[in-house]
């Protein structure tokens, strides 16, 4: 019963107005080991996203980009802190809740991908919404519809291994999109692709967030970063600094 | 997600490895139909012992020469034995001091070959005895007539005969009728007794029966008795016509005190006991055989689905990251075990139901009902605990730590 309350908040504040923010995170730790062997990945972050921004976290390897992806994904845990999503603390919430989080609250993009082998793109977009139990017709229609938003309206019975890299990071994206979350998180969704397929992606991200869609990319890639409207950098599990990108916003 | 959905991903998740999963089920299957076929072949062993115990007929009683048991037999021979004789037999008949008894039948026995023209057998039963071994040994005549009180009284040289001698003799031909030479003598067939079987070592059916008086007018000279047979009126009286004869035999063979008794009585009802729990003891050990062999296969279940959820980590990691939740892995997980057993369960109900349809060493096995439903059920609830804990490490997993797995 307790999880049905939960379902229910959830979606009764995705439709709250957008000032809201959708992220929030105060002095986030993420600690690995104790004593003098502790090792801080995150040394108190604390951050503020609002629905409709594309922003990006930058930062050399080590410096906590990607633990702190992983928390805000809610596929990890942290040490202390809170980490409220879409005004719901995820940080202290179980195993259980935490499955419903990344189901309806967020779509996640993996450099490698992550689809699942040996399933054609259509099953793959439809899998999370399978595990929302949404009814077969609803969910086929939705893959349908966010398969064609990114371009593979063609190639929905193929598997992963038939489709090129771009084509199998456009399937992730479709899977993302397709439970209509408050947040898309990308991981360097652009290291395995080649310029070409960078590109499109990227324009592809344009796009959702033009929708209205609240995007986070993780990357190292200074043109990636360069598209996003807001710009983190992170050093040593910190932020260093955090600001508007010129280029982007007017 | 309804559970017919995660049916459809374990049974996706079977299929990507159809030789694995044809192996494991393999080791199901053997499992179960071992279970059924030998537990069926002890079945059908004890029911066998059973039947040709039953044709012996139980109420009957065999007096035989010399000690208890047939291995003190030349010991107690060496000292003073009296023979059986034909008026033991005479006074085991006695209604006043046996009224328990029903009848009974001396038993002459002797090996001979019988020969029509260029045909010949040695029966393994050639008995010499009168009418009321019929009865009491539960023989019967499927055609021709059987030999009366008169025939043994004149001494006539006429003889019933089993299915196998007739065969080996007059081979198809009806042998009622026809002549046959038995040691020598020439005997007229007059009647074919009814199909008995084989009762473990003996064939029952290779038999001649010739009246007790031409037996020993012609073959064996005036001898001793090999067996009495004496047939109990009630197979509950057994016991009380074994003491009566024991009693009368006693006092005839001057047995007293703690002298051992020079003859010996075997009691179908005891043997009957004694056979069917030599025969449960048989059973037992086939169906402790069999249920190793489908523990063994159930440890093959959980070592696939070890192996399964370590390969497939990732793909858990995966799932889990897109918002599956904990019960619906660990589902998927455990409807791949059960569907791995319940597979091999089912075949191995088909494969021992085709097993057992085949004579086994001489032995047609019965199926036991409950075999196999306790195989059917035990190999289903290996697969739902031997599947449970790598069905439950799978789902427990966190999903970062499942997706760096490589």
């Amino acid at each position: 019963m307790y999880l049905v309350a939960v379902v229910a908040a959830l979606e009764a504040v995705a439709s709250v107005d957008d000032k809201q923010p959708v992220i929030e995170v105060h002095d986030a730790v993420k600690r690995y080991g104790t004593g003098d062997a502790a090792i801080y990945a995150l040394d108190g972050v604390s951050l503020s996203i609002n629905a409709g921004e594309y922003v990006a976290i930058m930062g050399p390897s080590g410096s906590g980009k990607s633990t702190l992806m992983n928390i805000l994904g809610a596929l990890d845990i942290m040490t202390s802190g809170k980490y409220y999503l879409d005004g719901i603390e995820v940080s202290s919430m179980d195993e259980n809740h935490l499955a419903i989080v990344r189901g309806r609250k967020i779509g996640f993009i993996f450099q490698s991908f992550n689809l699942i082998p040996r399933t054609t793109a259509l099953a793959n977009v439809e899998l999370p919404m399978a595990y929302q139990g949404i009814k077969p017709k609803e969910r086929k229609e939705r893959a349908m519809v966010a398969l064609n938003v990114v371009g593979l309206g063609e190639r929905v019975n193929h598997e992963p291994t038939e489709l090129s890299g771009g084509q199998q990071q456009r399937v992730a994206v479709a899977r993302a999109l397709a439970t209509r979350p408050a947040l898309l998180l990308a991981d360097e969704p652009t290291g395995a692709l080649d310029s070409k397929s960078t590109g499109d992606l990227l324009d592809l991200f344009d796009q959702i967030n033009a929708a209205g869609r609240t995007v986070v990319v993780i990357t190292h890639e200074l043109d990636v970063a360069h598209r996003a409207k807001r710009i983190i950098r992170m050093r040593d599990g910190k932020i260093v600094s955090d600001e508007l990108n010129k280029e982007r916003v007017a | 997600m309804s559970v017919l959905e995660i049916i459809r991903f374990a049974l996706r998740g079977l299929l990507i490895n159809r030789l694995r999963t044809a192996l494991t089920t393999l080791g199901i299957m053997i499992g179960v139909a071992s279970v059924i076929i030998l537990l069926a072949v002890g079945n059908g062993s004890s029911k066998a012992i059973q039947s040709s115990l039953d044709r012996l007929g139980t109420n009957s009683l065999q007096v035989r020469s010399g000690g208890q048991g047939f291995g003190f037999r030349a010991r107690a021979s060496a000292s003073t034995v009296k023979p059986l004789t034909i008026l033991d037999t005479v006074a085991l008949a006695d209604k006043t001091q046996a009224p328990d008894i029903k009848q009974v039948a001396p038993i002459v026995s002797t090996n001979g070959t019988c020969v029509v023209g260029a045909n010949t057998t040695t029966p393994s039963t050639f008995y010499g005895t009168w009418p009321a071994y019929y009865e009491a040994s539960n023989t019967t005549i499927q055609s021709g007539s059987y030999f009366t009180n008169d025939d043994v009284t004149q001494a006539r040289r006429v003889a019933l005969i089993g299915q196998t001698t007739a065969t080996a003799l007059f081979g198809t031909d009806n042998p009622i009728g026809k002549t046959m030479r038995c040691s020598g003598i020439q005997f007229t067939v007059i009647g074919l007794t009814t199909v008995k079987g084989s009762s473990g070592f003996q064939d029952g059916d290779s038999l001649v029966l010739i009246p007790i008086t031409t037996m020993e007018n012609t073959i064996t000279g005036n001898q001793a008795l090999s067996d009495i047979l004496v047939e109990a009126t009630k197979s509950t009286t057994t016991t009380a016509a074994q003491n009566e004869l024991t009693a009368i035999l006693d006092a005839r063979h001057g047995i007293t005190g703690n002298k051992t008794a020079d003859f010996s009585v075997f009691n179908q009802a005891s043997l009957l006991t004694t056979a069917s729990s030599s025969s449960k003891t048989f059973t037992t050990l086939l169906g402790a055989v069999a249920a190793i062999s489908l523990l063994v296969g159930g440890i093959g279940i959980t070592n696939i689905m070890l192996v399964t959820v370590i390969e497939r980590t990732r793909e858990i990691g995966i799932r889990k990251a897109i918002g599956a939740p904990k019960g619906a892995i660990l589902t998927q997980f455990l409807i791949e075990a059960t569907i791995l057993s319940l597979l091999g369960g089912a075949l191995g109900v088909i494969a021992g139901f085709i097993g057992s349809h085949f004579t086994i060493d001489g032995t047609k096995p019965v199926i036991v009902p409950a075999s196999v439903f306790l195989a059917f059920g035990v190999s289903i609830l290996i697969g739902v605990f031997f599947g449970g804990y790598p069905a439950s490490r799978a789902a427990s997993l966190r999903p970062i730590e499942a997706l760096r797995y490589e």
